[in-house]
């Protein structure tokens, strides 16, 4: 693999990430981490959503009329995130349930139309679908962090698994009962932060 | 065509083009996959019921045959109690309940539910020998957040609890959502629904209920809002705007 | 009459858009820098939402709703009843895009004092979790006309009453002495954890 597209493909997890530094796409990250399936799934449906819709609008690049590019843009990546919601709604009902509305706001995550406006409209479509994993790929790590540490000492459970046995159900451990709740993943990001500057001093923001 | 694409003819036939392969992009995922999604929406609604009346075990993964075998479901005009004719696969209490037609709205409406539907679909659930095991009823009430969707599984004397299963919810997780726990079902089997006044006693006992109550149910710790909801649920819906005068009718041999 | 007002009530503090359901994440951390710029786009957001709410509501029952066009179509057996329901996610995108350009337009023309004020954040709404989010919240509960202006009208204050209280928190925490790695970003995510849970302290509330 060329240094480039290493770049390209896992720049976005630590160097430039879209969660932590970019600020992108935090809306869904918050909602859907209270288990690591949900966060799992989420993931998996927005590589795929911004993958596709950068190699899609990568490959018409030159044809968009510049008067009509975002609702373009709009209307690939919407019809995207409707067959996803469709097939998931076909083969994982428990899990379309679950995250009802929050596949629907991939739609609006800015991370999709951030990368395709940024990314897609400039360069060839082989290196942008590479571009569109990177950053799906950052925004899922951030999402599996998040959701492994609530999930862990929330519920006492790894992907269902249990790890450590809940007093409820006869064990010892006492859930955290912050964890449990959505909000937590604001302390959690801004912890990840936190510690991501500590080891890249670059990123820090000067005020 | 690159030449020509800001022009006002170009942009146009470029989008119509966009819409075209969009659409029919949509339109092949939607309509392809529609009978799998209609049928897990089936499968899980039949799971819950089943779940409801204590068949689930036993149906291992025949859902669709286990309820097909067992469970025969009916209509019922809430007001009058009585057995009506009416489509029960494609009755939906939530669109009726937004109708105003179709709903009314209860006078004394302990479970915040606003407008109630004036029909409900009740599952009659039978046992191998072919004898009625379980009378599985649907709920719905307020809980912390929202409303919360879920059956009541009862014997036939219409008093013994089987099971009190949730459905749609979205109570806080950890806490409200404990009404999902495995435990906490099984805290219901054998409770009473009513006294020997006849009048709906059932209550959530915050700190736990007392060993043999057949009344009480200890409350989901951190979960007080949540608890009285499901109190409040269970009492409209035994009461005189809910099943009441069904469960009068039924008592008083109205069904055969 | 009672009724509108316990859903208003509700929107703004129980089920707020930003510190409940963490939509609109993107621009209430981007833009809540300073309390001036928060309020014009608080007030963007709720003009939005208060048209963009009700317009889809019509949409979705005249036309996308299972059955609606059933009356239209001549069709009585339900076994071939139409539901267009999978179109919804694109049609409320496009119809917010479209809402939004013509505001522009309108302001632009006959209010250009306002469009100075308003202008540059409406672009910026489209892609507004918040916007997308209470549309799709509409449809899962169902509202009617009425309620779906109330629901509208209150999730934009209820956005603009935490980006300003956020914007104000910010406008004082410049002076405070923040760790290097937490500057920022990091801190915001964790003010905005605390807000969010003081909001959540208005969950008890029965309306």
């Amino acid at each position: 693999m060329s240094s480039e597209t290493n770049k390209v493909l896992f720049g976005p997890v630590v160097d430039n990430n879209p969660i932590a530094l970019q600020v992108l796409g935090v809306c869904s990250a918050l909602a859907v981490t209270s288990s690591m399936a949900n966060a799992l799934v989420m993931t998996l449906a927005v590589i795929f959503v911004t993958a596709f819709s950068n190699l899609f609008i990568s490959a018409i690049r030159n044809q968009i009329p510049s008067s009509v590019r975002i609702i373009v843009q709009m209307a690939i990546i919407a019809s995207l995130v409707i067959v996803v919601d469709q097939v998931l709604k076909a083969f994982s009902y428990q899990l379309s349930k679950e995250l009802s509305v929050f596949i629907g706001l991939i739609i609006t995550n800015c991370i999709v139309m951030g990368r395709a406006e940024a990314f897609a409209m400039k360069e060839k479509p082989g290196i942008s679908f590479l571009d569109g994993i990177g950053n799906g790929l950052g925004y899922g790590a951030v999402l599996m962090v998040v959701a492994f540490f609530r999930e862990l000492f929330g519920f006492g459970t790894v992907f269902g698994i249990e790890i450590l046995q809940l007093t409820q159900n006869g064990g010892w451990y006492q859930g955290n009962g912050l964890l449990v709740l959505p909000f937590s993943s604001f302390f959690i990001i801004g912890l990840i932060i936190w510690a991501v500057r500590q080891w890249k001093p670059e990123q820090v923001e000067e005020d | 065509m690159s030449s020509n694409k800001e022009t006002f003819g170009g942009t146009l036939v470029f989008v119509l083009i966009i819409c075209l392969v969009c659409a029919a992009l949509v339109s092949i995922s939607a309509v392809g996959l529609k009978p799998l999604q209609q049928a897990n929406k089936l499968l899980d609604k039949q799971t819950k019921i089943l779940e409801a009346s204590g068949l689930l075990e036993k149906a291992g993964t025949d859902i669709v045959g286990t309820y097909a075998k067992f469970v025969n479901a009916k209509m019922i005009d809430l007001d009058s109690g009585a057995i009506i004719e009416g489509d029960t696969d494609n009755f939906d209490e939530r669109s009726d309940a937004r109708d105003e037609s179709k709903s009314i709205k209860p006078i004394n409406d302990i479970a915040s539910i606003n407008r109630r539907a004036n029909h409900a679909v009740i599952y009659l659930v039978k046992d191998n020998q072919g004898q009625l095991d379980t009378i599985v009823l649907p709920i719905v009430g307020s809980g912390l957040w929202d409303l919360m969707y879920g059956f009541v599984g009862l014997a036939p004397d219409l008093n013994t609890v089987r099971s009190v299963v949730y459905s749609d919810l979205k109570e806080t997780p950890g806490l409200g959502a404990e009404v999902l726990n495995p435990k906490w079902k099984a805290l219901w089997p054998g409770k009473k629904m009513y006294n020997e006044q006849g009048e709906a006693a059932i209550k959530i006992v915050k700190g736990g209920a007392k060993k043999g109550d057949v009344h009480g149910v200890d409350a989901l710790s951190g979960a007080t809002l949540t608890s009285q909801g499901v109190e409040r649920t269970l009492h409209f819906w035994l009461g005189d705007e809910g099943y009441g005068p069904f469960i009068t009718k039924f008592r008083n041999g109205g069904l055969k | 009459m009672e009724h509108y007002l316990s859903i208003f009530i509700k929107t703004i503090f129980i089920e707020n858009m930003a510190l409940s359901f963490f939509l609109g994440m993107c621009t209430f951390l981007a833009v809540s820098k300073k309390v001036s710029t928060a309020i014009g786009l608080g007030v963007a957001v709720v003009v939005v939402l208060g048209l963009a709410v009700p317009a889809n509501q019509v949409i979705y029952q005249a036309i996308l709703a299972p059955g609606a066009l059933d009356g239209l179509m001549g069709i009585t057996d339900p076994a071939n009843s139409i539901d267009l329901s999978f179109l919804s996610f694109i049609t409320f995108i496009g119809v917010i895009a479209a809402l939004v350009q013509i505001l522009e337009m309108l302001l632009d023309k006959y209010f250009p004092a306002l469009y100075q004020a308003l202008g540059i954040f409406l672009p910026l709404i489209t892609v507004n979790c918040a916007i997308f989010g209470a549309v799709s919240f509409m449809v899962a509960k169902n509202l009617t006309l009425g309620e779906s202006v109330v629901y509208g009208i209150g999730s934009g204050v209820g956005w603009m009453l935490a980006i300003v209280l956020m914007a104000g928190l910010r406008e004082k925490m410049k002076y405070s002495d923040v760790p290097d790695g937490l500057k920022g970003l990091g801190i915001t995510f964790i003010t905005a954890g605390l807000m969010a849970f003081g909001f959540l302290s208005f969950g008890g509330i029965s309306l």
